[in-house]
C-alpha cells in the first residue's frame, strides 16, 4: 500500500508519523511531498518541525501542480492556509508584506535589526509576528488590530488556559484594537501609514488579514475538504484532508486532523478515534476565532477607484466595480490571469463583491510547460 | 484558411474587415498584426508552401517564402533542421473577449443576460419563462446551436481543444507559428489529433496549441491529450518546455461534416437564421459571416455568395 | 558561507538565505516592475503572490522567496 501526503505543515507530518506507525507492521510506503525547501509548513519554516519518521520518504521542492502525476493508494491532501491580503490605497509598494510574510523573510535571512515596523490585520498571527519580529531587534511602532475590544474580550474567555499564557507572553503594549490602515505613504518604498487617524513613519508594513485555505489541489481532484467523515476522509474514499486546508482552526486542531487522517489511512481507526475529543475541542477554538476576528465592512471600502486589485496584471478597483462576476471580471479585464492564479485578488475579491470563484485547473502553480509532456499514457 | 475556396473567401473577406476595423481598436483588443508562419519540417512540406503560395498568388494573397536560413533567423527558437515556411504576412490576433465587448459597443444592441431554451419562428424562449418576439432572429449559440431548434437538422459536433498560456515572454516567438503537418492531421475528420500551434499575445505571452478530441464535451483538461500536445509544440521549438506555464484553457469548436460553417435561412423556421459551426476559425470568419448574413438579411448582395454556406445545404 | 551576485554586485549571505532575503538584505527594494511599470517586492513569503520574481541564473520568473541562496548565483532584479 502506498500512503501519499501533500503538504508538511503540522497536519502533514503528524498525518506521515502517524501513518508510518500505522503501517509499520504491514511494510507500506509512506511519501511526505512538500513545494517548499524544508518542512515545517507555515509555523515551523525554518526550524522548529518535528523529526521525520523513520520509514517516511520526503520529497521537498517538490510542488503538486497536477494530480495526474500522484500515483496513491491513499492521499492526504494537508495543503493548509496561505494569508488573506485586502487592496487599499499603497498597498504595492515595496516594503508593504503580508504579516506572516515578513515574519517568513527574517526566518529565511532577513535582518530587521533597528527597523520601525507596524503590523496590521486581524488575528492571533499579529501577536506571534510583532513578538517574532521584536526578538529578532525591530522596532514595533504599532499593531494595529481591526477586531474590537468586546469581540477580543469574549475570544479570550474561551480560551484554554495555554492560550492564554501564550498570549501573555506574546503580549505587546503597542496593540490597537478597532484599528485599521487605510494607506500607506511613499513613492517607490514604504514610508509611512495611516491607521487610526495617524500617520506612522515606519520602514516596513507587515499586514494579513487572517488566513485562507489552500483548497485548489482538493478542488481539483474533485473532493470537499470542508466535507469529511469523522476520519477526515473525503466523499473519495482514497482521499482525506486534514489541517488548515479544511478550515482555519490553529496548529494545534491541524495536528489532531492530521493524526486522525493518518492512522486512519493507514487502517488504524482505534487509534484514529482517541484523537476525536481533542479535535472537538480545537473545532471550538476554531469557531471562536473566525467569529472574534470577522472582518469588518468598513475594510471592503478602502481601496480607490485607481487602487489595484490584481497584483499580477494591474487591475483597478473600477475595472471591476461594474462587473457582473468574478468570470466575467477574469476575461474582460485579465483580473485573476497572472501568475498568482488569482490566490491573492480572488479571496479579496470574494470579500469586496462578492464573486465566488470559478472553476480550477492545472497547472495549480505556474509550472515549466516542458512538465506537462511527461504526463500519462497517449489516449488511443 | 485554404482548405476550400468557399472557405477562402469568407476568411479573405473577413480578413479585410478586420484590417479596416484595426486602426480604432482598443488596447483591451490586443490586435497584433504578427502574420503566420507555416512552417515546413521537410522538402515534401516545402512542395506544399510552395502549393499554397500559388493558391493564395491567384486569388490575389501575396506571400513570401522562406528557406530554412530565413526561417531561423524569422523564428531562432525553432528547432534546426526544418526546411522553410511560408509567412502569411498580414495574419493577425485578436484577444477575442474584448474584441466581442468592442463589438456590442459598436453595435449599439441592448444585451440581455439570458438564456434561451429554444428558437421558434417569430420567438426567442428564455429559461425563466419569457419570451421574446422578433422579425428576425439570429441562432448564433455555437455548439449549442442544434438544442435550440430541435426540429431543424444542426449537422454540428463538437470538437474539443486545449490551449496552454505561459507567463509574458516578450520577443520569445513573433508570429503565429502554425505546422504544414497541421493539414494532415488536424484536418482528420475522426479521432484525436495535435498540431504544433503557437500564437503570441501583445503582452508577450505565448497560446500553446492545439488539439482536437471529437465527442468529448468534458471541459476538464485531458491531461494525457495535453501532454501529447506540449510534446508536439516541445519537438518544434524545445525551449518551449522551459518557459513557464501559468493556465490552461478547454473550449469546444462547432464542426461541420464539410468543415465550412452554417450561414443562412433556417431550413422550415421562417424568420430565423443561424450563423454557427465555424469550428477553429470562428473568430476570423466572425465579422465575414456576419456581413453576408446581414446583407442577404436585409436583401443586399454579399460581397461573397452565400450558398456555400447555406445550412440546408447538407439535406 | 554562499556569495551570490544581485544586479552585478557580490554580496556574502548566511546558509539557508532565501534568495528573496538576500535582495532585501542588500537594500534593493524593486524586485519587478509590474505590468504598467510599478515597483514590486516581495508580499507573501510563502510562494503565493508572485510578486518576487526575479531573473536567476538566467531563468526569467524565478520566485526568490522559494529559492535559497547558493554559491556562485547570479540573480538579476529590474
Ligand atoms: C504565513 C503564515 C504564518 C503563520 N505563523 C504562525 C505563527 O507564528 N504561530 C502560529 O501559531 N501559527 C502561525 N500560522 C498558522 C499556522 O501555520 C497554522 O495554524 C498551521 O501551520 C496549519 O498547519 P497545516 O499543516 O494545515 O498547513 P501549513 O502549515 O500551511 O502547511 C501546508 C504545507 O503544504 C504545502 N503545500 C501546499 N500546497 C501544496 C502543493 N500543491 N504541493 C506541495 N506542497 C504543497 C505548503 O508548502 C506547506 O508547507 C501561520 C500561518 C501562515 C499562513
Ligand atoms: C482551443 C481552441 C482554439 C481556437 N483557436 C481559434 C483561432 O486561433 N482562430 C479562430 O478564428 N478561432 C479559433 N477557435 C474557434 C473559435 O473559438 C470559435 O469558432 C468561435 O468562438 C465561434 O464563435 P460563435 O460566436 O459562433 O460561438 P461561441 O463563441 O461558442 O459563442 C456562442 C455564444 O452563445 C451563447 N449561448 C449558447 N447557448 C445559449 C443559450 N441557450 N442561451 C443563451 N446564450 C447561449 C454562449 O454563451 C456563447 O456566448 C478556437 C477554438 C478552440 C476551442
Ligand atoms: S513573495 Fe509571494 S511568491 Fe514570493
Amino acid at each position: 500500500m502506498k500512503i501519499v501526503i501533500v503538504g508538511a505543515g503540522p497536519a502533514g507530518l503528524a498525518a506521515a508519523r502517524s501513518a508510518a506507525e500505522g503501517v509499520a507492521r504491514s511494510g507500506a510506503d509512506v511519501t511526505l511531498i512538500d513545494g517548499n525547501h524544508s518542512t515545517g509548513g507555515q509555523i515551523w519554516r525554518g526550524g522548529g518541525a518535528p523529526e521525520i519518521e523513520t520509514g517516511v520518504a520526503t520529497l521537498l521542492n517538490t510542488r503538486v501542480a497536477s494530480p495526474d502525476l500522484l500515483t496513491f493508494d491513499k492521499l492526504i491532501l494537508a495543503t493548509g492556509a496561505r494569508e488573506l491580503f485586502l487592496p487599499f490605497p499603497g498597498w504595492t509598494l515595496p516594503g508593504v508584506f503580508g504579516a506572516g510574510g515578513l515574519q517568513a523573510l527574517v526566518k529565511e535571512g532577513l535582518d530587521v535589526r533597528n527597523k520601525r515596523v507596524v503590523v496590521a490585520g486581524t488575528g492571533p498571527l499579529l501577536l506571534a509576528v510583532a513578538h517574532y519580529l521584536k526578538t529578532h531587534g525591530a522596532d514595533i511602532r504599532l499593531i494595529a488590530e481591526q477586531a474590537p475590544w468586546s469581540k477580543l474580550i469574549r475570544f479570550g474567555a474561551a480560551l484554554p488556559s495555554r492560550k492564554w499564557l501564550e498570549a501573555l507572553r506574546l503580549w505587546n503594549p503597542c496593540f490597537s484594537p478597532s484599528t485599521w490602515v487605510t494607506e500607506a505613504q511613499g513613492t517607490t518604498h514604504v514610508k509611512s501609514v495611516s491607521a487610526g487617524g495617524k500617520k506612522i513613519p515606519c520602514d516596513y508594513l507587515a499586514i494579513g488579514y487572517g488566513l485562507v485555505p489552500n483548497t485548489e489541489l482538493p478542488q481539483l481532484m474533485k473532493v470537499d475538504p470542508c466535507a469529511l467523515d469523522e476520519y477526515q476522509r473525503t466523499s473519495n474514499p482514497a482521499i482525506f484532508c486534514a489541517g488548515e486546508v479544511t478550515g482555519i482552526g490553529g496548529v494545534d486542531l491541524s495536528i489532531v486532523e492530521g493524526s486522525i487522517a493518518g492512522y486512519a489511512a493507514a487502517g488504524d481507526v482505534e487509534k484514529a478515534r482517541a484523537f476525536f475529543v481533542q479535535r472537538d475541542r480545537w473545532k471550538r477554538f476554531g469557531t471562536a476565532l473566525a467569529e472574534a476576528f470577522a472582518l469588518r465592512p468598513e475594510l471592503a471600502q478602502l481601496a480607490r477607484p485607481d487602487t489595484f486589485v490584481c497584483r499580477c496584471e494591474d487591475v483597478t478597483y473600477q475595472e471591476l466595480v461594474a462587473k457582473a462576476s468574478w468570470r466575467e471580471a477574469k476575461i474582460h479585464s485579465r483580473c485573476g490571469m497572472g501568475p498568482c492564479q488569482g490566490r491573492v485578488c480572488g479571496p479579496a475579491v470574494e470579500f469586496l463583491f462578492g464573486w465566488k470563484p470559478d472553476s480550477v485547473r492545472p497547472p495549480l502553480f505556474p509550472t515549466p510547460s516542458g512538465s506537462f509532456s511527461m504526463i500519462g499514457n497517449e489516449p488511443q | 484558411m485554404d482548405d476550400s475556396e468557399a472557405q477562402f473567401a469568407l476568411t479573405r473577406l473577413s480578413r479585410e474587415l478586420w484590417m479596416e476595423l484595426s486602426p480604432d481598436l482598443p488596447r483591451s483588443v490586443e490586435y497584433e498584426a504578427c502574420g503566420t508562419l507555416w512552417v515546413a519540417a521537410d522538402e515534401e512540406e516545402m512542395r506544399e508552401v510552395r502549393r499554397k503560395q500559388e493558391f493564395y498568388a491567384s486569388r490575389g494573397v501575396s506571400t513570401q517564402i522562406l528557406d530554412a536560413l530565413q526561417l531561423r533567423e524569422a523564428e531562432p527558437n525553432l528547432r534546426d533542421g526544418l526546411a522553410g515556411a511560408l509567412l502569411v504576412n498580414q495574419d493577425s490576433v485578436v484577444y477575442p473577449p474584448c474584441a466581442a465587448v468592442e463589438l456590442i459597443a459598436r453595435s449599439g444592441a441592448t444585451v440581455l443576460r439570458a438564456r434561451s431554451v429554444g428558437i421558434e419562428s417569430q420567438k426567442v424562449m428564455l429559461a425563466n419563462g419569457e419570451s421574446l418576439e422578433a422579425g428576425v432572429i439570429i441562432n448564433a449559440a455555437g455548439i449549442h446551436a442544434g438544442a435550440l431548434m430541435p426540429s431543424v437538422s444542426v449537422p454540428i459536433a463538437p470538437r474539443k481543444g486545449h490551449l496552454l498560456i505561459t507567463d509574458r515572454y516578450p520577443g520569445f516567438v513573433r508570429h503565429q507559428l502554425v505546422e504544414l503537418g497541421y493539414l494532415k492531421s488536424a484536418h482528420s475528420t475522426t479521432g484525436s489529433s495535435v498540431a504544433f500551434n503557437v500564437q503570441p499575445r501583445r503582452t508577450g505571452q505565448l497560446l500553446i496549441g492545439s488539439s482536437r478530441q471529437f465527442g468529448v464535451n468534458s471541459p476538464d483538461i485531458d491531461a494525457p491529450m495535453m501532454a501529447r500536445m506540449l510534446r508536439r509544440a516541445t519537438d518544434f521549438m524545445p525551449g518551449i518546455a522551459r518557459l513557464s506555464a501559468i493556465r490552461s484553457w478547454t473550449g469546444v469548436r462547432a464542426a461541420t461534416p464539410d468543415k465550412l460553417p452554417l450561414i443562412g435561412p433556417c431550413p422550415g423556421l421562417p424568420h430565423a437564421f443561424i450563423a454557427a459551426g465555424h469550428e477553429g476559425l470562428g473568430i476570423t470568419t466572425s465579422l465575414g459571416t456576419a456581413r453576408i448574413l446581414t446583407d442577404h438579411i436585409v436583401g443586399k448582395t454579399p460581397p461573397i455568395p452565400l450558398s456555400p454556406y447555406l445550412p440546408d445545404r447538407h439535406a | 558561507m554562499p556569495e551570490i551576485t544581485i544586479d552585478g554586485r557580490r554580496v556574502t549571505v548566511r546558509e539557508q538565505t532565501s534568495v528573496a532575503a538576500a535582495i532585501l538584505q542588500a537594500g534593493v527594494s524593486s524586485f519587478r516592475r509590474s505590468v504598467t511599470g510599478e515597483p514590486r517586492a516581495a508580499l507573501c513569503g510563502m510562494g503565493i503572490c508572485y510578486e518576487c520574481r526575479v531573473t536567476i541564473d538566467g531563468e526569467p520568473h524565478a520566485l526568490s522567496c522559494q529559492t535559497l541562496c547558493v554559491d556562485g548565483m547570479v540573480v538579476e532584479t529590474t
